[in-house]
């Protein structure tokens, strides 16, 4: 087994045997599912339409900026980047790796999820299977971007937190998985074109789940991917082995240059 | 002679106004284990981290293995091995990961026989957190020698363990010097760097104040040889002599204890007077300087080269 794959497998063993993101890769997005697909459907029947999309959206986010971000800033603030340095560990394989566990891990989810509404809730099952998969790798690597942007930006902990609840919160409000898109006014619209969450719904709605999208679906995977290619790149140029070291290449600011691909979408679609 | 393993020409290190070495030059040779000492704040880890290739110097040379640390940093990773003061492993990675992780970036085959030499091998399969201070230091140092590097920079390696251990970890570091590595010792223990290093350089305020072997440091102080004396009768106590170049004398538990300038010259006089009075001499101890007093008068004094 090569560097590579040792990393890789070290990575992804540890999003199952560290408590906090078994809770963020598996328990919290599961357990979120099960609550509305019982509670939730029940409440609003048209919720189940979108109940498999919603909630891989739900898990996606959660599992990458609620997962992703702490344990990179943590690392870097214990010294472990340091070692990582010194062992000739590449700064492309800290970043891109815990993205590629996480994606793996949100893959199971995801089939969990997608293989048991219609069995649990008789949730619709996604209609257009390769575009289904298309918009759901477009989701993963825009929110693993923005995540890993987000761990190597922040300064501590803390910051990590405030960032990733920024994204997270108003996704979770305005991206379109508890209201339809179409029920916002046109500013919060606006503002939810903003957030990966209500592309990923508006293109699995237009492209997977053979309903009506609110605006071009395939304009939101490119917004989706292009932000998700943007993200990584702004995270390798940003990167910095320690917090100590005070030779940064570009200010911290710039990573705000992710959401450019959304602003334009804005504009565009 | 034969060419340095480490050498540091005029190396200064400054971050924005605060200069942490000033211009500092010495040489390494291969196979030596050199101690780094100074108090906090004297510039050892800055000297580390720029020797690592962890930071670039401000100004100056340096060479590791021949090789420019912050120029070349991707030749360096296969020559050094570093055991960082703070953990440097994620918590939930275990031993056998580590090595496995480890060895896979250096390319060469996992060596889990060091877990054999520095106990670790009913840990194997625990997550780093869950060990000890002691074992998470004992697995740095076994990731720090397994792709056998030609220089090891030890920080305060044997911090927080027990006897048993530091003596194997000293019998460890050994090994690797006579296999011909180098060893660099950062440590605060000057009976460890007494004990282990052939040359020790002690710095303070960013400047090297001496350098040279611990006999070598601790002949040049101020400091008194103390020398306990304990005889059959008891004559050195009744008799009240005093001798040559005695600075202080007490008695305690049997034996009269004399603080000398001058070692020869204070010992025979004893001797000769113990004879003199029909005595028996029972025991005779003579204590030089330790590093750790030489230490302690450089950094309370500040004195220069």
């Amino acid at each position: 087994m090569n560097a590579f794959a040792h990393h890789f497998s070290f990575e992804f063993r540890t999003g199952i045997r560290n408590k906090t993101l078994l809770l963020m890769n598996y328990l919290f997005p599961l357990g979120f599912y099960l609550m509305m697909g019982f509670i939730m459907v029940g409440i609003n029947p048209l919720f189940l339409d979108v109940l498999i999309p919603a909630m891989v959206v739900f898990a996606v986010l959660a599992a990458a900026l609620l997962g992703i971000p702490d344990p990179l800033v943590n690392a870097r603030e214990n010294g472990i980047f340091r070692s990582y340095k010194i062992n000739g560990i590449p700064s492309a394989s800290i970043l891109i790796i815990p993205a590629l566990t996480t994606f793996l891990h949100l893959v199971i989810v995801a089939a969990i999820i997608t293989f048991t509404a219609p069995l649990m809730f008789s949730a619709p099952m996604p209609v257009n299977w390769l575009n289904y998969i298309i918009v759901f790798v477009a989701l993963a690597l825009a929110c693993t971007g923005l995540a890993v942007l987000i761990g190597v930006v922040s300064p501590s902990s803390r910051m990590t937190v405030l960032w990733s609840q920024l994204i997270f919160v108003p996704s979770m409000l305005l991206g379109g998985l508890m209201l339809p898109y179409s029920m916002l006014p046109e500013a919060a619209g606006k503002v939810a074109q903003l957030l990966p969450a209500a592309h990923a719904m508006n293109a699995f709605n237009g492209l997977a789940m053979g309903r009506a999208a609110d605006f071009s679906p395939w304009g939101s995977v490119i917004v989706l991917a292009l932000s998700g290619l943007l993200a990584f790149a702004l995270a390798g140029f940003l990167f910095s082995w320690d917090s100590r070291n005070t030779t940064r290449r570009g200010h911290p600011l710039m990573a705000f240059l992710a959401l450019l691909p959304y602003a334009v979408g804005i504009l565009v679609f | 002679m034969t060419q340095p393993i480490i050498q540091l020409d005029n190396f200064r290190k400054a971050y924005g106004d605060y200069v942490a070495v000033h211009g500092i030059s010495f040489d390494v040779q291969p196979g030596e284990i050199f101690g780094l000492l100074g108090p906090n704040g004297a510039g050892k880890t800055s000297t580390l981290e720029c020797l690592e290739g962890l930071r670039a110097p401000t100004s100056g040379t340096l060479r590791v293995a021949g090789i420019n640390p912050a120029a070349e940093p991707r030749k360096l990773r296969n020559l050094i091995g570093v055991q960082l003061q703070s953990a440097g492993l994620p918590e939930s990675i275990n031993p056998e990961e580590a090595m496995k992780f480890f060895c896979a970036y250096h390319e060469v085959a996992p060596r889990f026989d060091l877990f054999d030499r520095l106990g670790l091998n009913e840990k194997r399969k625990t997550q780093f957190y869950e060990l000890s201070t002691g074992q998470q230091r004992r697995l740095a140092l076994a990731l720090a020698v397994a792709h056998n590097p030609k220089v090891v920079f030890l920080d305060e390696p044997t911090a927080g363990l027990d006897v048993a251990t530091r003596v194997e970890l000293h019998a460890l570091m050994r090994e690797l010097q006579a296999a011909g590595t180098t060893i660099i010792l950062a440590t605060h223990d000057m009976a460890e760097a007494e004990e282990m290093s052939d040359r020790v350089a002690i710095l303070l305020k960013g400047q090297i104040v001496t350098i040279g072997t611990p006999l070598q440091i601790t002949a040049t102080g101020a400091g008194l040889t103390k020398v306990s004396v304990r005889t059959q009768n008891g004559s050195l106590q009744s008799a009240g002599a005093v001798f040559p170049a005695v600075e202080q004398q007490m008695f305690k538990d049997d034996y009269n204890i004399y603080f000398s300038s001058a070692i020869g010259p204070t010992v025979a006089a004893i001797i000769t007077c113990i004879e003199s009075q029909g005595d028996a001499l029972i025991d005779l101890r003579v204590e030089r300087p330790t590093l750790e007093d030489r230490f302690l008068e450089i950094t309370a004094t500040g004195e220069s080269k």
